[in-house]
């Protein structure tokens, strides 16, 4: 498979915040890939990155094979963005914003062009209408518009479920899987819906603090055998030392604040029976098997990701 | 280039504030027009003060379209900087408040192009809000006051300028003017670039035009010897100059000429060194700029 896009070893520093640090990953051709972390980890700086929108403080970034520094102007003709919230000009009718991004995309804007793009998103009967009378989800149909509207081969999508009701949540998704599968694009995603991501995304990255955490095939680090558990007891020492001479004690992971079992689902039963036997008192089990489960334990402990996925 | 030029233009065009200028003017002349049509004779009167006593005048020949449209100017073109902050420290500033600065700065077009595009969309602004204070003032004014010869007011004394040989020398002011306004402008553009508001644009250009005229205005030798030589307001009013007209040893006004050429020159280069300077920091802080609005 062919690279589309190689980041090695990208920091960005803000003064003495490290926005973005020594991130290093490779999107494929014809992925979807997932750019997940919580708000704040350096999603939109590495995405802004990208765009050229923000000069990298170290490291290097190649799109399509050529270096993004030297051949700016080429490769943006092949890519379409929606960068955040989809902002446009909102004096401006959802046309004549199609039409100046059309334009600035180097292509002609074709009247019968546009207006099919506008009806590709719904937005045909509201083409002449203010971009100010749209609610969140027409502008963001419509940011979505101006990202294809050139027929880019890469398409970068920063938080693209912002601010949209459950339907338009699906017709984006929806429209992120058809762009992969239909029309073979290579596709860029973030979002802090986790459950998204986990629904379109083939490969991911996650970062933490502009530090890269895992990165690799959804498929793969969502592998039901290599599920973790987390079992919270009332007192967890004792519990850990109850379980010290068990068979058990093999699969306890180190330095976690609750009790974390890295093992097969089938064998939670007989876990439990056993903690029982030993008299250890429960309080919650958590299988601990998405996305989600990465972000929050984020949050307690980076060392639980690495672990997940060796 | 042209592209992006043309982009610029109808986001300008099509934005309500842009025309709020042109509303303003027309109606400030039109107070000012129908003022003079009633009270025209009384107001040369006071212009002349008491000139009438040593010689006979004809007021209702000196109250002419010409005479109009140069106190029309008088009072407007000290004003017009305001109304070009208004679009020109919109132009990058109000798309980074609005978001679609990201957009924008993400296709490919360059930095520099986009820096450029957006000043010279500016400058068709510009020239455009001229044109529409020359045509309302200038043409509306010969049509309902008539043409005749132009009292100045100099320093020395009153000098009047024969009609024919008047509106060259008003296109040359309205020229000079479009030097001064897109000085103005460029100010406006670099302090549009700096910042992520409209408001701050145009108030700190307003602010910075105030500061420089009334330092300039001072009669302090410090500000007058080394302060004044560097301010552009210095040289901002360098148009009335093109109605000094030059005289002979024997005080015979030449018709065609320009008293103080040379420091009409000056002014011009004086103004077009800014300009670019301005430009150019506006284009290299810009190309350097990360984008995070």
């Amino acid at each position: 498979m062919s690279s589309i896009i190689k980041v090695n070893h990208l920091s960005k520093h803000f003064k003495e915040i490290k926005a973005v640090d020594d991130l290093s990953f490779s999107v494929e051709k014809g992925d979807v890939y997932g750019f997940l972390g919580q708000n704040g980890a350096g999603k939109s700086t590495t995405i802004r990155m990208l765009l050229t929108l923000i000069k990298p403080s170290a490291g290097e970034i190649s799109i399509f094979g050529k270096d993004l520094s030297v051949h700016r102007h080429e490769i943006l003709k092949e890519v379409g963005a929606v960068i955040e919230k989809p902002d446009l000009y909102k004096y401006l009718s959802a046309f004549d914003n199609l039409a100046i991004f059309a334009k600035l995309s180097g292509i002609k804007p074709d009247r019968a062009l546009l207006l099919e793009q506008l009806k590709m998103v719904g937005l045909e009967e509201r083409a002449f209408s203010k971009v100010k009378t749209f609610s969140q989800g027409m502008k963001q149909r419509l940011g979505i518009a101006v990202a294809l509207v050139h027929k880019p081969q890469l398409i970068i999508l920063d938080e693209p479920t912002n601010g949209l009701d459950p339907q338009g949540i699906a017709d984006m998704r929806n429209l992120i899987l058809h762009l992969s599968r239909e029309l073979g694009k290579t596709i860029v995603v973030s979002s802090h819906l986790l459950s998204e991501i986990e629904l379109v995304a083939n490969r991911m990255l996650i970062i933490h603090k502009g530090k890269k955490i895992v990165e690799g095939n959804v498929a793969t680090l969502l592998d039901p055998s290599k599920s973790l558990v987390q079992i919270e007891t009332k007192n967890d020492t004792a519990a850990r030392a109850k379980l010290l001479h068990t068979r058990w004690a093999a699969f306890l992971q180190d330095n976690t604040r609750c009790l974390q079992f890295k093992m097969n689902k089938e064998e939670v039963p007989q876990l439990l029976n056993d903690l029982v036997s030993l008299k250890v008192q429960l309080l919650s089990v958590n299988p601990m098997h998405s996305l989600e489960d990465y972000f929050l334990s984020l949050t307690t402990q980076s060392g639980y990701v690495e672990s997940f996925a060796n | 280039m042209w592209n992006l030029l043309q982009i610029e233009l109808f986001k300008i065009f099509k934005k309500p504030r842009t025309y709020l200028a042109f509303a303003i003017i027309a109606a400030f002349i039109f107070l000012i027009q129908l003022g003079l049509l009633v009270n025209g004779k009384d107001w040369m009167k006071f212009m002349l003060g008491s000139l009438d006593e040593t010689m006979s005048i004809d007021y209702s020949k000196l109250v002419n379209g010409y005479a109009v449209c140069f106190f029309v100017l008088n009072l407007l073109l000290v004003h017009v900087p305001i109304l070009v902050a208004l679009v020109a420290g919109d132009v990058v500033s109000g798309e980074a408040s609005m978001g679609t600065l990201r957009l924008l700065a993400a296709k490919p077009v360059s930095r520099m192009q986009i820096i450029l595009a957006k000043f010279f969309a500016t400058a068709v602004y510009v020239f455009a809000l001229l044109l529409w204070i020359a045509v309302i003032s200038l043409v509306v004014s010969i049509a309902v006051f008539g043409e005749n010869d132009l009292v100045v007011a100099k320093t020395n004394g009153l000098q009047l300028i024969e009609s024919g040989d008047v509106l060259w020398r008003y296109f040359c002011a309205f020229g000079f003017a479009f030097i001064a306004m897109m000085v103005v402008a460029a100010i406006s553009l670099l302090l549009s670039v700096l910042s992520e508001n409209s408001i701050g644009p145009i108030v700190a250009t307003v602010g910075i035009i105030i500061v420089c005229t009334l330092i300039s205005e001072m009669e302090i030798p410090l500000y007058q010897k080394y302060i004044k030589p560097y301010l552009f307001t210095t040289y901002m009013l360098g148009w009335k100059g093109f109605f000094y007209i030059g005289s002979t040893e024997d005080g015979e006004t030449i018709k065609g000429s320009i008293q103080y050429l040379p420091g009409i020159l000056k002014s011009i280069a004086a103004l077009l060194v800014y300009m670019v300077a301005l430009v150019a920091a506006s284009v290299f802080i810009f190309r350097k700029k990360d984008i995070l609005s």
